[in-house]
């Protein structure tokens, strides 16, 4: 670790940096089987989370702040969406069938199976240094020149280099660090302070909040940050390189030759 | 076959079977400490029981959040129910005093109970919030004789696991673990805000539990009997609701 922060200086941001890397870790995977493993465990989940989460919204497409909030009280937003519910004035004539039911046990267990999968990488990522050597920056990137280059060579759509493929430059650092330990934990909090036996234990779950409806609320705008960054993330694996990234995530192997698009 | 590889399968099948074998002992020790749900079958039966597991575990004494009378609702929202049936409305006409709760099923002394019966015992209330599934909530003082002081009169044996109670309503009935029966705050309801309880609302009798969501909460309840076991009440799974899809734990 020492070595290669101390190869880490600002002036050439983290591509220079990663050789050492690529020469040392040539026969090494790109990604281990656990990251690889929970990747697409957590994958499945989100999108199963996703699809029964907006179907439990379009029950009740409405949003307030604070701790109650219904039809006959003023919302915050409304999402402009038929519902599943007679009780809901969406203005539309009719009311979708309703499928709460199997969205709300998918929710459920997809939750616990990510929280699960999630720990075992937090916890594995803590003891083999993963998150210190492979996603904290290094300081000399976080300078503004550091970060302004990797800024402009995503604003150039500039592809990057074969090294990059071994290493994550200083932008894709802080954003999955901000994913993992703050959307993710995030996203848990505000779901189980809408538990009403899961505050009946822990009541400052819900009160640090301000309520269970601002819980609601944050879940919603926490889910739309996660998909945004689902987006960009695809979007820019397809970017780097798609057929080599996602045999980089699904075998381990890190093909360095060119690839033909 | 090389030596490592067959050394690498024998490891292989001693942990897989060390693995199920130790899920075997956490199913038999969850199914005597009462951790496992009735509808803990299925493909969602591992997250139903991870649920009600850990949350049998975690709040088996905790409380529902009791707000103060400044934060009681405006309006309390009395949801959409069916057309109400006959007998509730023959009931109704004669201001509800015909309305019996009768209790049976491993009890000592089963018995029927009337609204002014009930309302002679100890009354309590309780500032709670209403939580439905579909995500709204609204909340209300909620008065009634807890579940709990109905149990003791009529005297559950020891072998008791469940409380199942019947709306007058037709296929619309709950159960609940004794935990959350004898549960301080579940309540057999018949008043609201300093009023009576207004039928819109589960009047003149519904079993409130806060800890769970507010379909648990059955409205114009006439009936419970006591169980050791669900199997012979409805499909087996512990209520209408999952029958329809939906968790039989509602505490999330």
């Amino acid at each position: 670790m020492s070595t290669l922060g101390s190869a880490r200086v600002p002036l050439e941001g983290s591509v220079a940096n990663s050789i050492p890397v690529v020469s040392a870790t040539m026969t090494a995977p790109r990604h281990s089987a656990l990251v690889r493993v929970t990747h697409w465990i957590t994958t499945v989940c989100f999108f199963a989370l996703l699809v029964s989460g907006a179907e439990i919204v379009i029950s009740h497409p409405r949003f307030y702040w604070g701790e109650t909030g219904n039809v006959l009280t003023t919302p915050l937003f409304k999402i402009p969406v038929p519902s599943s519910r007679a009780l809901v004035p969406t203005g539309y004539g009719y009311v979708l069938p309703d499928q709460n039911g199997w969205s709300r046990a998918l929710h459920f267990q997809s939750a616990w199976i990510a929280v699960l999968t999630g720990l075992l990488y937090v916890m594995w990522g803590l003891v083999t240094g993963h998150f210190r050597k492979g996603l904290l920056p290094a300081k000399g990137d976080l300078s503004r020149r550091g970060i302004s280059t990797v800024i402009a060579n995503h604003l150039r759509f500039k592809r990057p280099s074969d090294e990059e493929a071994w290493s994550y430059n200083v932008l894709q650092r802080i954003t999955y660090l901000f994913v993992i330990f703050i959307l993710f934990p995030l996203v848990i909090w505000t779901g189980l302070a809408m538990s009403p036996a899961f505050v009946s234990a822990f009541p400052a779950t819900v009160t640090l909040l301000g309520g269970r409806q601002t819980a609601r609320t944050l879940h919603f705008f926490i889910t739309l940050a996660l998909t945004l960054f689902l987006l960009v993330h695809v979007g820019l694996v397809a970017l780097a390189g798609f057929r080599s990234r996602m045999r980089a995530m699904i075998t381990g192997q890190n093909g360095t030759h060119k690839e033909g698009v | 076959m090389s030596p490592l590889s067959r050394r690498k399968l024998i490891y292989t099948g001693l942990a897989a079977a060390a693995g199920v074998s130790g899920l075997g002992v956490a199913a038999s020790l969850a199914h005597k400490y009462g951790l496992v749900p009735p509808d803990h079958g299925g493909l969602y039966g591992l997250g139903e029981t991870l649920t009600y597991a850990s949350q049998r575990l975690l709040t088996r004494h905790s409380f529902a959040r009791e707000f103060s009378r400044s934060e009681i609702s405006e309006r309390p929202l009395a949801n959409e129910t069916a057309p109400l049936s006959e007998p509730f409305k023959r009931l109704q006409a004669g201001g509800f005093a015909d309305w019996r709760l009768t209790v049976d099923g491993m009890v000592d002394r089963p018995a029927s109970f009337s609204i002014d019966q009930l309302k002679s015992y100890p009354s309590r209330s309780q500032i709670t919030e209403l939580s439905c599934e579909e995500g709204w909530t609204y909340i209300a003082e909620w008065i009634g004789v807890p579940l709990s002081h109905v149990l003791n009169l009529v005297g559950t044996q020891p072998q008791a696991r469940y409380v199942v109670y019947f709306s007058i309503e037709p296929d619309w009935w709950e159960s609940i673990d004794m935990a959350d029966a004898m549960h301080p705050q579940t309540f057999l309801t018949y008043g609201m805000n300093g009023d009576v309880l207004p039928v819109g609302n589960g009047g003149p009798l519904r079993l409130r539990l806060p800890r769970q969501l507010g379909y648990k909460s059955v409205k114009f309840i006439t009936h419970l009997t006591v169980t050791d076991s669900m199997k012979k009440f409805g499909k087996g799974l512990g209520s209408a609701s999952p029958e329809g899809g939906y968790a039989w734990y509602a505490g999330i």
